[in-house]
């Protein structure tokens, strides 16, 4: 029979809910599903995706609190009569951050509604080509049948699989943004973005900070190494601490509900422990495809990543089925490379447009203390690319 | 044997390269005026082993108020600003750090003795650093007011009175500019402009800036910014020469962080009221379209409608140095060469050209690379 919608959008983060209000523009059926699996520490959230939510919005708005807490050093120097230490209340801060965030959650529910794009709260999973199986909290079901479907179902950190304790007792930017009391004493192994970020600004308002790194040269692709350094001395020097070449072997609770974590140094051959109030996991970010049931469909992922496979327009390896944002091979992992072409493929799917979209020179930025912007290649890609007698630094 | 001499050195300049000067000249380049400029061609010049001297002297404001070597941006200018605008915002920040979390009692207020005194002190150090680092490079300093006298001569007096005469094979005049007065009664006696304020030995209190520049405007911005009552009086449009409508942008921001603007009215007279450290000024204006008089009283009234190059007492008539009767500045060719070919010039005295220090500074660099490196780039 004739599918009830033109277009289903499965996930409502910055691609989905760029694409399905975009479609609706042009005067299409569209209905978006989104569902947040609860972290296994069970934190959930609104509509609006990983940016809104748990990435991006909650991370700056911390960033920046850590930042005007350096302002108001400098302040005194400038003539502000202000009392030093000044002292830095978590909960004020993570209650302003979540409801701010929670009005992101409004505005985009109310969007949604305006553009009459229709919302379901259910968690999608494939049927058929054209069919998705909804699904509720509370387990009721719902059949939702379109002409073209969009996945766009981010990606959700990852825990560790070699250390013990990791999943009961630690946490990840999921729960981070989310926690109602300070995280206090803090150990954020290992080294991407996520726990430089997070470390910098929780060394930022005062918190005991330590960051753990496996290896050396920091796995900091694809940004560039003397910019990885530049970044990682300048927290060093505001207090954030670091272990080098050390790998988390277990975590356990104590008696006193601190958490004990012991490791092994590379370095000194030695294993060592210490004890933290909060041990928040960044070890990578995984794609959401586990209940998207995409076998019964044929949609192609890559065998190592488990990102969906796309071309140049975005479709999968199944007709009418289409993937941006997170999940997909091979892009950036940017809110607004997954806005811009989610807005793209709408326009290629219903406007008549055949732009693709441009995923080179894409700017981006690390916003750890000592902030870190870069578009194009690395030194080091430059290099590969050109061989070293061709550049000019 | 002289005139033959002369025109065969003549010649040799006119080549471009090297030319082998003869010693009858006390130094290769004088330079009058220690800015960003004139520091810069200095020291790129010492670079090429080139004896170079340059002259620097701060006229006192009507005032009484004077400063080290550095010129303009260093001392009354970008810097200090720069430093006092961060004053401004970091009251901002101040302000919004409450909500992310930091605590501290309800008002914080500011002490405008403590930024200038921290202000004045970096000013202090730079003044310091130029003259270690002329020093360094073996560049003569004299604190003294250069003008020339004759065909390659300058004369230096310095803040005592004591003359003294200076030959130079090249010469680089980058004297800048000073605030323009109003020409109104009571104007020098109780007014402050730019080369005041950042060293003003009180606070300015509520204050009335006369302008529309983005001197006037950034002033204005961080005195209100730092909490005190500040008025802009504009004679018509703001920013000339800028983008209007980013400039109408700008002025509606100001009104709404709570500066006044009085427009299409320019002071007549300013009276004092009461001396004191501030006083009270009042200050008597006429609208630009009727004969509407206001009044008004202020503690300081800071002026910021104009400056105007240091052109005029230089001497230039002297050596047949060609400038622009109507504003004072100095037109060159595209190598900064006056009219007079051993004499150039750059930054704010420049005709036509951007009043910026790092257009000085590199115009300053690249002049000298081509005097006596063998550059070719303008």
């Amino acid at each position: 029979g004739k599918n009830e919608y033109d277009l289903l959008v499965i996930g409502g983060g910055s691609g989905g809910l760029a694409c399905a209000k975009e479609a609706a523009q042009f005067g299409r059926k569209v209905a978006v599903l989104d569902y947040v699996e609860p972290s296994p520490q069970g934190t959930k959230w609104g509509l609006g995706g990983t940016c809104v939510n748990v990435g991006c919005i909650p991370k700056k708005l911390m960033h920046q609190a850590a930042l005007l807490g350096s302002a108001l050093k400098d302040a005194q120097h400038y003539g502000w009569n202000i009392a030093q230490p000044v002292h830095h209340t978590w909960s004020v801060m993570a209650q302003a951050v979540q409801n701010y965030v929670k009005s992101l959650n409004w505005g985009h529910r109310v969007q949604l509604q305006d553009k009459k794009v229709k919302y379901f709260n259910m968690q999608g999973s494939f049927s058929d080509p054209h069919t998705i199986r909804g699904l509720t909290k509370a387990g009721k079901e719902t059949i939702v049948t379109a002409e073209n479907i969009v996945i766009a179902t981010g990606g959700r950190p990852k825990y560790p699989t070699h250390t013990a304790g990791a999943l009961e007792y630690g946490i990840t930017s999921d729960d981070l943004f989310w926690l109602k009391e300070s995280p206090r004493k803090t150990l954020t192994p290992f080294v991407f973005n996520v726990s430089l970020e997070c470390a910098g600004f929780l060394t930022g308002i005062g918190l005991d900070t330590t960051v753990m790194m496996r290896s050396i040269p920091l796995p900091f692709f694809p940004y560039q190494q003397q910019m990885a350094s530049l970044v990682t001395e300048h927290m060093e020097c505001y207090g954030t601490k670091f272990l080098k070449r050390c790998f988390p072997t277990k975590v356990e609770k104590l008696e006193s509900n601190k958490l004990q974590v012991t490791w092994k140094n590379n370095d000194l051959g030695t294993e060592e422990t210490d004890c933290f109030d909060t041990v928040m996991w960044a070890v990578g970010r995984a794609p959401d495809i586990k209940t998207l049931n995409l076998d019964a469909v044929g949609v192609k992922t890559n065998s190592e990543t488990g990102k969906i496979i796309v071309d140049a327009s975005e479709a999968t390896s199944v007709p009418h089925i289409y993937a941006i944002g997170d999940i997909t091979e091979g892009r950036p992992e940017l809110t607004p490379t997954a806005i811009a072409a989610g807005k793209l493929l709408a326009r290629r799917l219903f406007g008549q447009s055949s732009e693709l979209m441009d995923y080179d020179n894409v700017p981006t930025t690390v916003f750890t203390p000592l902030e870190y912007g870069c578009v194009g290649l690395s030194e080091e890609a430059a290099v590969q690319h050109y061989g070293s007698d061709n550049i000019e630094v | 044997v002289q005139a033959h001499k002369e025109g065969s050195l003549q010649k040799q300049r006119e080549m471009n390269g090297h030319t082998v000067v003869p010693h009858s000249y006390d130094y290769d380049l004088i330079v009058i005026g220690g800015g960003s400029g004139g520091l810069a061609a200095a020291k790129e010049a010492a670079k090429y082993e080139k004896k170079v001297m340059v002259l620097d002297f701060v006229t006192p404001t009507p005032l009484g108020n004077s400063w080290g070597l550095g010129g303009t941006c260093v001392n009354v200018g970008c810097i200090p600003k720069k430093l006092m605008h961060q004053a401004a915002l970091l009251g901002q920040a101040l302000q919004d750090s409450r909500k992310f979390g930091w605590q501290f009692p309800e008002e914080v207020k500011h002490n405008w003795m403590t930024m200038t005194e921290s202000v004045q002190n970096y000013i202090g150090s730079l003044n310091w650093g130029y003259r270690v680092a002329l020093r360094e490079k073996k560049v003569t300093y004299e604190n003294a007011y250069g003008e020339f006298v004759g065909p390659h001569t300058v004369k230096a007096t310095n803040k005592r009175g004591v003359e003294k005469l200076y030959t130079a094979e090249k010469f680089l005049i980058a004297t800048g500019e000073r605030p323009r007065y109003l020409g109104i009664p009571g104007d020098k006696e109780y007014c402050i402009s730019s080369d005041d304020l950042f060293s003003l030995p009180y606070c300015p209190g509520k204050t009335l800036v006369v302008g529309a520049s983005y001197v006037a405007l950034e002033c204005a911005g961080f005195l209100a910014g730092i909490g005190l009552d500040v008025t802009v009086m504009v004679r018509s449009i703001l920013l000339r020469g800028f983008d209007q409508d980013i400039a109408n942008k700008i002025g509606e921001y100001m009104e709404e962080h709570g500066i006044n603007f009085i427009r299409e009215f320019v002071p007549i007279k300013v009276e004092q009221i009461e001396e004191g450290t501030p006083g009270i000024l009042k200050v008597t204006s006429k609208s630009t379209r009727g004969n509407e008089i206001i009044e008004g009283e202020y503690n300081t009234v800071l002026l910021a409608i104009g400056r105007d190059a240091c052109t005029r007492k230089i001497g230039l008539d002297k050596v047949g140095v060609i400038i622009n009767e109507k504003t004072g500045k100095i037109p060159v060719n595209d190598k900064e060469q006056t009219n007079v070919p051993y004499i150039y010039a750059i930054g704010d005295i420049l005709q036509d050209k951007l009043e910026l220090t790092p257009v000085a500074i590199q115009a300053g660099r690249l002049l000298v690379r081509r005097l006596y490196a063998g550059a070719t780039t303008k």
